[in-house]
């Protein structure tokens, strides 16, 4: 069995749950032989959770004579050293901001092929699938050489459990700072809100809201789904939302479950950032909007009456 | 300071792309420059003119056409441009990194090197990480603040949840630049007349004599993005049709 990594993020409340759904996909049907590993130890039940899913082995790394893995760099050597004496050729992990900037250090420095924002990994056959074109096509791109690293589009495979024993290990890596560069600072949001990319549910407004003010009606929605709240870019551009919000071509790629557009006509290159959502809700005052010709429910209405209703009774069940 | 911007030219994100083969396009769409590689571009310019002055070189790697994508860039005020030809439009980046590398060893020493996060065509964020670590410079991608201090970088990236890294570099580093940066100009017709007395050097792919290694990522096949049809749709009253959704998102979609 060959030996597969996953990188594992973490947040302050533990292990990310897109994590399972990159880990069954590393599975491959139990061929291969999952290691963890955990660049923080921070997250002291991870190890209950990830042999929850087929994990038989967690790695917490640490790096020798450094406090905080804030630092990208070091990060990305340490976690070389830890694949090269676990013999570990293949490394997957989420293409979320921070997945997708650690697994490009890993794979530059080891001068090994990767591939980012994929949708489908096939390990034996050394493929995947992944977005070419802003979304327009689905590119097949076989990996040669002696690595195989992949980062996972957040939500786009579902995790399905496979419990087994779990052994769980330190490492701890000696990295040299070259002393290139320092993170100074990590500057958190404003508001304390669910990230976009890995939202199981997604309200999104268009220009028709009008002002930053009625975002407030989405986010009202939103609570009642534990919803994130999306904009379009042209919501974007007239100031109502920031452009951490910004779902489609210039902004976020995301893949909820549930992705309710709001005002929004449905221009190909909003739909390049969420057309791989499972179910798709358009809710627009023009019948002959583009986004109503490619989803799975259309409303035709004014959303502001139609959001106010849909949270009134959602509440009004709860 | 000497500031080298690469640019890649790509289909317009608002072309439709016809496939005619197992990877090929029907590539009569119109081309432009990748939108993200502008706003490294812009920086740029700004960085020069903010610094004492220098120069700005484009550096691309593509197809005769690119021609047209390297000269809108000397038009909003880059200096010149080096063209690698190569027919194929889908190399690999680790390929593609080696070539611009040699290009811009060959031709000067870099202070900076700007690129965008991604090109919107093959989508692969990767090539700008290879080229820094072939350079042994560091880099920081998904940037969306830029400035020179006392010799070093800063740089803000947007990460997770709209937090942001602050990260400070030595020179000579890679930028990847993104949206929210800053607003790329639009070039004045007296410019895009200059522009074409710019130079712009053409080089061969092979002419570089890369390192062919055996590893790297190749494409076996493109095929249309599976969409949606036209939705159900749902008409009446407001509040009608937030039951009947919420009813169907419950029963049917089973998303709620």
């Amino acid at each position: 069995m060959a030996n597969t990594g996953v990188l594992i993020e973490t947040a302050d409340n533990g292990i990310k749950e897109t994590n399972f759904g990159v880990i069954t996909s590393a599975r491959q049907n139990g061929k291969n032989n999952i290691i963890a590993l955990v660049l923080n130890d921070h997250a002291a039940d991870c190890k209950e959770l990830l042999q929850k899913y087929g994990v038989s082995k967690v790695v917490t790394i640490s790096i020798d004579g450094v406090d905080d893995l804030t630092n990208p760099d070091l990060t990305a050597k340490a976690l070389i050293e830890t694949m090269k004496h676990y013999e570990i050729n293949a490394l997957l992990g989420v293409s979320s901001a921070t997945g997708r900037d650690l697994l490009a250090r890993v794979a530059a420095y080891l001068n090994a092929p990767l591939a980012l924002d994929c949708v489908s990994v096939n390990l034996s056959e050394r493929t995947v699938t992944k977005s070419h074109f802003s979304g327009k096509t689905l590119a097949t791109i076989k990996m040669n050489g002696d690595y195989f690293i992949c980062g996972i589009r957040p939500n786009v495979i579902e995790a399905q459990p496979a419990p087994c024993e779990t052994v769980e290990e330190p490492y701890i890596a000696k990295v040299q700072d070259t002393g290139k560069m320092k993170i100074i600072e990590i500057k958190k949001a404003e508001s304390k809100s669910i990230e976009l990319t890995e939202a199981n549910v997604i309200i999104a407004g268009g220009r028709p809201l009008n002002s930053s003010e009625n975002f407030k009606i989405l986010q009202e929605c939103a609570d009642m789904l534990d919803a994130a709240v999306g904009a379009s870019r042209s919501a974007v551009d007239a100031g109502f939302a920031p452009h951490s919000m910004q779902v489609g071509q210039t902004g976020k790629t995301v893949s909820p479950k549930l992705y309710i557009a709001c005002g929004i006509s449905g221009a190909m290159q909003h739909f390049a950032g969420m057309k791989t959502s499972k179910v798709i809700v358009g809710i627009n005052t023009d019948k002959d909007a583009p986004i109503f010709s490619k989803c799975d429910y259309g409303l035709l209405g004014d959303l502001f009456e139609v959001v106010p209703a849909i949270t009134k009774i959602l509440n009004e069940s709860r | 300071m000497q500031i080298y911007v690469c640019v890649k030219h790509v289909p317009d994100t608002a072309a439709n792309i016809y496939l005619t083969g197992k990877t090929a396009y029907d590539e009569s769409v119109k081309f432009v420059a990748n939108p993200y590689d502008e706003y490294g571009l812009e920086e740029a310019i700004k960085a020069v003119k903010e610094n004492g002055g220098g120069e700005v070189v484009i550096v691309t790697v593509g197809p005769e056409g690119a021609f047209s994508t390297i000269r809108s860039a000397l038009a909003v005020g880059a200096d010149r441009g080096i063209l690698i030809t190569t027919d194929d439009q889908f190399t690999d980046s680790m390929k593609i990194s080696q070539a611009l590398k040699k290009a811009i060893e060959q031709d000067g020493s870099p202070d900076l090197i700007f690129t965008g996060k991604q090109t919107v065509d093959s989508e692969g964020m990767q090539t700008h990480y290879h080229l820094a670590a072939a350079f042994d410079m560091p880099i920081a991608t998904d940037v969306v603040d830029f400035k020179l201090s006392n010799g070093k970088i800063v740089v803000e990236r947007e990460i997770e949840g709209g937090a942001r890294q602050i990260i400070e570099m030595t020179k000579p580093c890679v930028i990847g630049a993104t949206k929210g940066l800053n607003e790329p100009r639009y070039p004045k017709l007296p410019d895009i007349l200059k522009a074409k007395k710019k130079e712009i050097k053409k080089i061969a792919i092979a002419d570089l004599e890369i390192l062919v290694s055996d590893s790297g990522t190749q494409l076996l096949e493109l095929q249309p993005a599976p969409e949606k049809g036209a939705a159900k749709m749902i008409e009446g009253d407001a509040h009608k049709m937030a039951e009947e959704l919420i009813q169907l998102l419950k029963n049917e979609a089973k998303v709620i």
